[in-house]
């Protein structure tokens, strides 16, 4: 089920601004990849590639190939939106649909392909993914509550469930804990623990230290001024990013003395 | 809303660092909004005891005129049911017609048109919000009702056996159909612009998430601009209806009005502001206070509505996104 992606010299532009130039990465399935970097170094514009929401904004397009399993995602004829299906993402700030109660928002995915869920079939997938999320415990017992009523770690595990209940071949992950507390966000780094056993999971984090706890590879990106495209500099080990990197950018990046 | 106030005025007094420049400030600004705050509701006193009184001798005449009947029926409600039939007849055909078409063009304009054409369609929709309602009238008079006539005879011909369609097509075409047409295009600016403006609210990280889980852009307008804009499309669909319930000039130029009849098509039927403008000139005494009254009723046809608009909107209040 976990796909590999493989982006092949890829170029990601804002209209004529090229944002990010040519990437070429290896991400393994059933493994977490983190991507580290400065503000504004194109990591999070890369991963939004990955399931073609790049190209929702006005003018954005990419350039080069981004394979999964082999599958040009940008090939011709195909759909983004079966693409973003596949390849599930959790955002920044948690965003659970505040119209919709705490199920709702889990079975969303099904609600949006068209599957005829039994109210048993439902139920399980409910419970399933809840507690995939480490959340059934807290929501049980009121699954009809508004999701937007939760604590902001608890919507962003709901978002997380609402992600898995669909079982995506990748989960995309967008700095998931910037706006989570501590405890939140250790609740969240186990969950990513867990999610790999089934999931290719990309994260992108500002914080190196949860890189180190849950990446197995990291990659850095970088970018050499203002205007100028980022670029991945290094892609490695996690710890080899963290202990023994071999560009000297990704050092003083990862010691601190970045800037 | 009183304990919001109450509570923001406690918050505002806590803070004892502040200097008093700044207490003083606040509270001129506290006084100037309960000010304003009670003023509308002094204005809308003074409206409603008005019309109460002015309207005592149609409500009861043997009570407070003296005399067994007021002048154009028998009792007062025989007299203005009619009247408030066709003025809920022509202003539902005008939402009816408007709503789809203005949520439409709001949602076009919001998520669909390239920025290029969105700016231009929306200067043209917030145009004809600035047209004169005579200048409407004058046009339902002249252009549309003549061309709305072959469609009444094909309305009839072919849907004759529903009562709205049944009757003799009225030859002129100044029909409630006509007016409701008019008053559609009338309404339509106001309920979309402000669509438009709540659909452009609908916050990107609910329409990222949808996205995301592989909605097409139509599913995603279902999932996320729709919901998080209910309360305020039934708000401006209100606020367009009360401009049909109270809209007179276009109303008065279009329709030849007569007795109430649930035929859209022959000419009859009359609104309350129309048949208040017609007659009021001449109107003393007794008329005066059944056009007054009648005038009551459309005020409270409005109250009512707008609760039931409220109601509507404050039974999802938990799931509106607002929390």
């Amino acid at each position: 089920m976990a796909k590999r992606i493989d982006a092949v010299d890829l170029n990601v532009y804002y209209g004529s601004f090229l944002a990010v130039e040519g990437v070429n990465i290896r991400i393994e399935p059933r493994a977490v990849t983190a991507f580290i970097g400065p503000s504004g170094c194109g990591k999070t514009t890369f991963l939004r590639t990955i399931n073609r929401m790049h190209e929702v904004l006005p003018g954005a397009y990419a350039e080069g190939q981004m394979l999964l399993d082999g599958e040009n995602i940008y090939g011709p004829g195909v759909d983004p939106v079966r693409i973003r299906a596949e390849v599930g993402m959790v955002f920044q700030r948690p965003n659970p649909f505040p119209t919709m109660s705490i199920r709702e928002n889990v079975l969303a995915g099904y609600k949006l392909n068209g599957t005829r869920l039994s109210k048993s079939d439902a139920d399980a997938i409910v419970e399933k993914s809840l507690r995939g999320a480490n959340l059934w415990n807290e929501v049980k017992d009121r699954l009809d509550k508004p999701g937007s009523g939760l604590s902001g770690g608890q919507q962003q595990r709901l978002c997380i469930a609402r992600t898995v209940a669909v079982e995506p071949s990748v989960i995309l992950m967008d700095e998931p804990c910037s706006a989570l507390d501590p405890i939140s966000t250790l609740a969240v780094e186990d969950l990513i623990n867990e999610l790999k056993a089934d999931y290719t999971v990309v994260i992108v984090t500002h914080n190196m230290q949860q890189a180190a706890r849950v990446a197995d590879k990291t990659a850095f990106f970088n970018i050499q001024g203002t205007g100028k495209p980022g670029k991945l500099i290094e892609y490695a080990e996690t710890s080899t990013i963290f202990q023994n990197p071999e560009n000297e950018q990704t050092l003083n990046y990862v010691s601190g003395r970045f800037g | 809303m009183a304990e919001q106030v109450t509570e923001a005025r406690s918050a505002s007094a806590s803070p004892t660092t502040k200097s008093s420049g700044s207490a003083s400030a606040d509270k001129i600004f506290a006084g100037l909004a309960y000010g304003a705050g009670g003023l509308i509701l002094l204005v809308l006193a003074f409206v409603a005891i008005f019309l109460v009184t002015e309207s005592l001798p149609a409500l009861a005449p043997k009570v407070f005129s003296n005399v067994d009947s007021i002048k154009s029926a028998e009792n007062f409600w025989v007299y203005v049911m009619p009247l408030i039939g066709g003025t809920l007849m022509a202003s539902a055909i005008a939402i009816l017609l408007a709503t789809p078409v203005a949520v439409g063009i709001a949602l076009f304009i919001s998520h669909y048109a390239p920025r290029k054409l969105a700016t231009p369609i929306g200067y043209v929709i917030d145009l004809l919000a600035a047209i004169p309602s005579v200048v409407f009238g004058a046009w339902g008079m002249i252009t549309l009702s003549s061309a709305m006539v072959p469609i009444y005879g094909w309305l009839h011909d072919n849907l004759g056996f529903i009562p709205f369609f049944a009757g003799s097509p009225s030859t002129t075409g100044r029909t409630l159909l006509t007016s409701g047409v008019v008053l559609a295009v009338m309404i339509l600016p106001i309920i979309t612009s402000l669509c438009r403006e709540i659909f452009l609210q609908t916050p990107k990280l609910h329409e990222e998430a949808a996205l995301a889980l592989g909605a097409t852009q139509w599913e995603m307008v279902k999932m996320t601009v729709f919901p998080f804009a209910r309360a305020g499309i039934i708000s401006s669909i209100m606020l367009g209806l009360g401009r049909a319930l109270g809209e007179t000039m276009a109303v008065t130029l279009v329709l030849s009005g007569g007795v109430f009849s649930l035929s859209l098509i022959s000419s009859g039927n009359q609104t309350i502001p129309s048949e208040i403008a017609l007659n009021f000139p001449e109107a003393f005494g007794m008329r005066q206070s059944e056009l007054i009254a009648a005038g009551l009723m459309l005020f409270v046809i409005t109250l009512v509505v707008n609760m039931i608009a409220r109601w509507i909107v404050s039974r999802h209040k938990e799931f509106s996104g607002a929390n």
